[in-house]
């Protein structure tokens, strides 16, 4: 039971430390809580993290954890940990690269020909070209092996024809790792095929859309006869979803090592001191009491999970489907803070300005963005899948699209 | 960093657990349980021989000279076998107060015998139903005797000595008494986890010796709870995960219209979030072992929410265990009502949930007061 660091991450933190100090500007502390699902980024912003992405690259310090021979430092998974705690300690840009980093290009170097690794990962890694997934789509989300989206051979061509959903950053990406139906007369999984698309292709379309919180980080992408070379498939026709498969391994990962922010506690506690029960601080009522005390166990117990996992980096173990946990339970947590710290607020809480509403409408913002993150990235149901089958060993779900063409799968109530 | 057991002591805890397997399989529980036996006296003696008593009693008073995280591991498995002996209120209550509280005389005197096994322990810290709270003392302390009543007191029959707070001439304070000698009535109360008795105890001019400082008794009892909490919260998580065990057991046995029950998938979501309760709990449970292995100044809010979370996560599994086994979860037979029965009384013994989740949040403004 030792919080501190070993002596090797000892000094790897100082090393960390002393460029980022060198560097970038340290931060004022504070408690961070947001949930900052797909907000839109400025091409101001935009050119920042471009620009800070290549000054880490330049110095040796982007994507630590890839192969020395992809730019990266073979680093492990608990020095990338102390990467991004020193990291957020200072004022940088947001991370528009995550899906690049995080998730396309662990598929290219799996998947990838040595040209098209030359041809696409050291871009990833400076910066100078971001990348966005295309997977999702209205009729596809969490049965994602159901996708429509079609590519028919042309030549050495492959031409597209569909929609994509929810694809963020697509307004500014210059690739995306895209799945395609190339066999609708296989079975469902097996008519798969992965690519990697220019997003400057003609045919393309990207159009915002709107989330119930005003923010329009998220995409819709239409596919009008977009032709795709040959040569930007990755792996055979047909195993598309085998290399959807190690994308969607690594998303899992870079969401789970959360354990991040406390789900709002602090900013509840404070909230309970300032709003009013008859004339006194609701934090004096005793039912109001018992109801941040649970919430108080449950953000801690969060930390602490988290810290366990941490904790099993560090001694290079590799943690599996526990991190569900942290996404579940969280984003569960953090909506039922912000719905009762809009009670709190009594009869103002039905307002969303910045005078008059308590906190100047933090909650109510919150309580508009928390739904996408139960749904994002697999969803409250999915996860619960998840940790049952997968930890709990308990047998996977009866299907009813096994076995049959995808071309006669039902996608509808009968006409 | 390691916010894990070392592999020392994940290996004791494997060798308690194999103890335990042996000779404490759910039958003793049950046997206890079913008969006026306050515990296991084999068990018991196991126990002490293993030299789990003194776990955390410095070898110069009869303990083994480990430590609180060494306890915690062994704490888990006592809560994983449901095993029916004395051991929270004679480790985690009695031997603590005397351990922390105690002259070097009186942990001559008690601590040895208690880390042996020649004598039994508990604390006596309510007087009546309800949540009261510390300070609803109304036994007195006069001319060296104690007189009141006690309710309920954990192993109050099977117990020799008794750490029982009374009004003295300073306030409330704590004080040792015997419960073998004078002035001493013991009632066996029928309880809902037979397993693990409770006693009304009537002291009529019983005589009495200070335990710690004079009119302390407040803080005292505080600390002896929170000392208590988190290491009952081992007990209690080892409780939640074997019951969990057994219900994702039989839910994979038992069919239905053709399949596992466990495949269905109302089950599987009931499994997985009862899984995520229990892993909060192992978490919060862990910072416990940490604060109190450190005598960290955050104890008193670690304890809060490994007691607090390790209750609801039994808690609840002890309830999910009787239906999810169905029909059969209801019968005296199945050994479901005994983590149902524990699980409830391990939540009150120590003070109800409600009442610790009050003092969570007094600890968090004062602390954000300092």
């Amino acid at each position: 039971m030792d919080f501190n660091d070993t002596p090797e991450e000892a000094a790897f933190r100082s090393e960390v430390r002393a460029w980022l100090e060198a560097n970038a500007e340290r931060k004022e502390p504070n408690d961070v809580a947001g949930v900052d699902l797909g907000e839109r980024v400025d091409a101001e912003t935009l050119a920042a993290a471009k620009a800070w992405q290549k000054k880490k690259a330049d110095a040796g310090w982007a994507c630590i954890t890839w192969p020395k021979e992809f730019g990266g430092r073979g680093a492990t998974a608990i020095q990338s940990v102390i990467f991004g705690q020193e990291e957020s300690k200072f004022r940088t840009p947001p991370n528009i690269f995550g899906i690049g980093h995080g998730m396309c290009a662990p598929t290219v170097m799996a998947h990838g020909t040595p040209e098209q690794q030359q041809r696409w990962i050291p871009k990833l890694l400076t910066g100078e070209e971001i990348w966005c997934q295309l997977f999702s789509e209205p009729s596809a989300g969490s049965d994602l092996a159901g996708l429509r989206t079609s590519a028919v051979k042309d030549g050495d061509e492959w031409v597209v024809n569909g929609q994509k959903i929810w694809t963020t950053g697509a307004q500014f990406s210059d690739w995306g790792i895209l799945v395609v139906r190339t066999d609708p007369n296989a079975a469902k999984h097996a008519g798969l095929s992965y690519f990697v698309v220019d997003m400057h292709s003609p045919g393309i379309e990207v159009k915002p859309i709107i989330q119930i919180n005003g923010g329009t980080g998220f995409n819709e992408v239409f596919f009008d006869n977009v032709r795709i070379p040959d040569a930007n498939r990755l792996s055979e026709v047909g195993n598309g979803w085998a290399v959807a498969i190690t994308t969607l391994m690594n998303e899992r990962a870079s969401i789970g090592s959360g354990g991040g922010g406390r789900a709002g506690i602090s900013d509840l506690l404070h909230l309970a001191r300032e709003t009013e029960i008859d004339g006194r601080p609701a934090i004096e009522d005793p039912a109001v009491r018992q109801k941040l005390a649970d919430f108080y166990v449950r953000s801690r117990a969060l930390q602490h999970t988290g810290t366990r996992t941490v904790s099993a980096l560090s001694q290079g173990k590799t943690p599996g489907p526990e991190a569900s946990l942290g996404k579940l339970v969280g984003g569960v947590l953090i909506q039922d803070i912000a719905a009762y710290a809009i009670e709190l607020q009594g009869t103002a809480g039905a307002l969303d300005d910045n005078e008059y509403t308590p906190d100047e409408g933090a909650w109510q913002e919150r309580y508009l963005g928390i739904p996408g993150l139960r749904i994002a990235g697999g969803t409250d149901e999915v996860l619960r899948n998840i940790i049952a089958e997968r930890v709990l060993g308990l047998p996977p779900e009866a299907r009813a699209d096994k076995g049959i063409a995808f071309k006669d799968i039902p996608t509808g109530p009968p006409s | 960093m390691n916010f894990d057991f070392s592999e020392d002591q994940k290996l004791l805890q494997h060798t308690a657990k194999e103890f335990l397997t042996e000779h404490s399989p759910l039958s003793v529980c049950r046997s206890v349980l079913e008969s006026d036996e306050p515990y296991s006296q084999s068990l018991w003696k196991g126990a002490a021989q293993l030299g789990w008593l003194g776990t955390a009693i410095p070898e110069s008073y009869g303990g083994a000279g480990f430590g609180h995280l060494e306890l915690a591991v062994i704490a888990e498995e006592v809560g994983r076998a449901l095993a029916p002996i004395p051991f929270s209120s004679s480790v985690y209550c009695a031997s603590e107060a005397i351990a922390r509280l105690g002259t070097d005389e009186q942990k001559q005197r008690e601590l040895v015998r208690l880390a042996s096994g020649d004598a039994i322990g508990t604390v006596a810290l309510t007087e009546k139903p309800g949540q009261n709270g510390p300070r609803a003392v109304e036994a007195r302390f006069e001319g060296g005797r104690i007189t009141g009543t006690k309710l309920p007191v954990p192993d109050g029959t099977a117990a020799d000595l008794a750490v029982v707070p009374a009004q003295g001439a300073a306030g409330v304070s704590l004080y040792l008494v015997s419960l073998a000698g004078d002035g001493v009535t013991r009632e066996s109360i029928r309880s809902l986890d037979p397993a693990r008795p409770m006693a009304r105890v009537t002291f009529d001019g019983a005589p009495a010796e200070l335990l710690g400082p004079d009119g302390g008794g407040i803080d005292a009892i505080e600390s002896i709870l929170d000392r208590a909490a988190v290491l009952m919260a081992f007990e209690q998580l080892g409780g939640a995960t074997r019951a969990f065990e057994m219900t994702r057991e039989f839910t994979m046995q038992r069919y239905a219209f053709g399949r596992p029950v466990a495949s269905f998938q109302a089950i599987k979501h009931r499994l997985a979030d009862l899984w995520c309760e229990i892993e909060l709990a192992r978490s919060n449970c862990y910072w416990g072992a940490w604060a109190l292995s450190n005598e960290a100044p955050e104890l008193g809010e670690a304890a809060c929410l490994a007691r607090i979370q390790a209750s609801r996560a039994f808690d609840l599994t002890g309830v999910e265990m009787v239906q999810l086994y169905g029909g059969v979860g209801y019968t005296w037979e199945y050994d479901c009502h005994l983590f149902y029965r524990r699980a409830k009384a391990s939540a009150v013994v120590l003070g109800s949930p409600a009442s610790w989740r009050e003092k969570l949040i007094t600890r968090l403004e004062a602390k954000n007061a300092a």
